[in-house]
């Protein structure tokens, strides 16, 4: 699609959660230090004249934005960012951060439609966005109360749109590392039942904590509703690989819920 | 001779004069201290003597091995003894290299800002954050490669804002590099089976045997085996 993605060389943990404290300094740091990664790549000609940070995880996505946002609306904040991290050149505010739908759209979907060699007809798929995503206003890639931009990805590799009312429905988040795992396996029920209802076959997100919570906590929720039936939680590019003719790089052994026998009975894989 | 050039430093706030050029350790010396704890090797190998100072006129709290710096007029001079780190208990034979064991055994290493703090405090010049990073990761091999120069000198561990213990993490992580994921080098098992097979017992017996002037002297004329660059390497 004309675009090559290089790698930041060495770039450090956003941090996975955003700061909302007034005066939390420290946590804006790691974000806007990869922030200066990026403008020094362009001055190591390591890209050129590019100042567009792509991001894959909403998450991370979020964080990065937040930070920028901050730092650009609060030049005293910047300032005192810039000062702490006195071995680091000065952050600008220049670096333009962006989640990887966002380079598909403005390309333009259509030109994704073009690369797709094994168009997924048929294929009942649900966008799932999370929080992260979408909100705050001013910071997520679409409306947050009806956003498309999920759906006109999913249309532009040939599969059709299943709506879901619960689709930025929070997935309960890090509660699934803590004590309530059982918060995010009754999310899982209430998400995947209103998308199986409306006829969906899989659903696609672009967090990868939302993937975990959705798919590997299919295990907890069958427990406790042994009624529920599991369904196939892909990360959006999983399904983009797949239409896109490149089954080696769809990595489907790491799914907890593995959709390659659904996707072999529809046609869509081999054997 | 020459009148020697005394310089002013500040020993836990008194001042003392010494004469220019001596390090860090040797001006506390001068003026009178004793190193029982805080030093070892006064070679920059054993980490054993971290230090902090600030310089006069300067915000910057610095931090150096006292063996190695030179004592400049007008410095403000502390000795660390020892930087208390709990280093954990593990059978490096039951650790499960497949798993993020760092994470699990040091879990605060996920409390990383990235402030770098740590990485300006290393008389080392290693990039100490960037290790940390790759240990959340899981990243035995970029953790091994960064910290492989490490002295356990401490001093990261006691500036980081996140009360992480680098070095004791960057240890675990070359042990598990080196025991599960590096190959023996060729070398290594060729000697070890040379060894076993009894080559050096008699060259061991010869030496044991020797006074000490002839050890002196045939340390001084040994041959130093060289080992072709390939074969020490990894791949
Ligand atoms: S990494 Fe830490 S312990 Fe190791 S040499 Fe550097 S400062 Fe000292
Ligand atoms: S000093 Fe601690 S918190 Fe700061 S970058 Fe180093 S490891 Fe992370
Ligand atoms: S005394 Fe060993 S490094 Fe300074």
């Amino acid at each position: 699609m004309d675009i090559e993605l290089v790698e930041i060389p060495k770039w450090n943990c956003c941090g996975a959660v955003s700061s909302l404290t007034a005066d939390d300094v420290m946590h804006h740091v790691a974000p806007i230090r990869n922030l200066i990664r990026v403008i020094e790549m362009n001055e190591e000609g390591l890209v050129n004249d590019e100042k567009r940070l792509i991001v894959f995880c909403s998450m991370c996505f979020n964080v990065l934005r937040r930070s920028n946002k901050r730092v650009k609306e609060d030049p005293k904040f910047l300032e005192t960012i810039n000062s702490f991290m006195d071995e680091e050149r000065d952050y600008d505010g220049s670096v333009k951060v962006m989640h990887f739908l966002e380079i598909l759209r403005d390309i333009g979907f259509y030109k994704v439609k073009e690369r797709v060699k094994k168009p997924l007809k048929g294929l009942k798929v649900s966008a799932y966005y999370g929080c992260t995503l979408l909100r705050p206003r001013g910071v997520g890639i679409d409306d947050p109360e009806a956003p498309s931009i999920m759906e006109k990805f999913i249309e532009s590799l040939g599969a059709e749109v299943v709506d879901n009312p619960y689709k930025s429905l929070c997935c309960g988040s890090y509660h699934t590392v803590g004590g309530n795992k059982e918060l995010v396996a009754e999310r899982a029920y209430k998400i995947i039942n209103a998308a199986r209802e409306r006829g969906a076959d899989l659903i696609i997100t672009s967090c990868p904590l939302c993937a975990f919570n959705l798919d590997n906590r299919q295990e907890l929720t069958k427990k406790i509703h042994p009624d529920f039936e599991h369904m196939p939680v892909l990360y959006f590019t999983q399904l983009m690989a797949l239409a896109m003719g490149m089954e080696s790089e769809t990595g489907f052994d790491g799914n907890y819920i593995d959709p390659r026998p659904l996707l072999r009975e529809r046609g869509f894989l081999e054997g | 001779m020459s009148e020697e050039k005394m310089i002013t430093v500040y020993i836990m706030g008194k001042a003392y004069q010494v004469p220019f050029g001596l390090t860090i350790m040797k001006a506390m010396e001068y003026a009178g201290y004793r190193f029982i704890r805080g030093s070892g090797c006064r070679a920059g190998f054993c980490g054993a003597c971290a230090t902090v100072y600030r310089k006069k006129g300067e915000y910057k709290f610095r931090t150096a091995l006292a063996c190695q710096t030179t004592a400049e007029d007008g410095m403000y001079l502390a000795q660390l003894p020892f930087v208390p780190a709990n280093r954990k208990e593990y059978n490096i034979n039951e650790l499960d290299p497949e798993k993020n064991v760092l994470s699990e055994y040091y879990p605060e290493i996920n409390r990383c800002v990235s402030c770098n703090t740590c990485t300006k405090a290393c008389p080392q010049e290693l990039d100490v954050m960037y290790y940390i990073q790759a240990a959340i990761r899981g990243d035995y091999r970029q953790v091994s490669e960064l910290s492989f120069d490490c002295i356990q000198c401490g001093l990261c561990t006691a500036r980081c804002p996140a009360e992480i213990t680098h070095y004791h993490v960057a240890q675990l992580a070359r042990r598990i590099y080196g025991k599960y994921q590096l190959k023996v080098p060729e070398h290594l098992e060729k000697r070890l089976k040379e060894i076993e097979e009894g080559k050096f017992d008699e060259e061991i017996e010869r030496l044991k045997n020797m006074s000490i002037d002839e050890l002196k002297s045939a340390y001084v004329q040994r041959d130093i085996e060289k080992i072709p660059r390939g074969e020490v390497s990894d791949e």
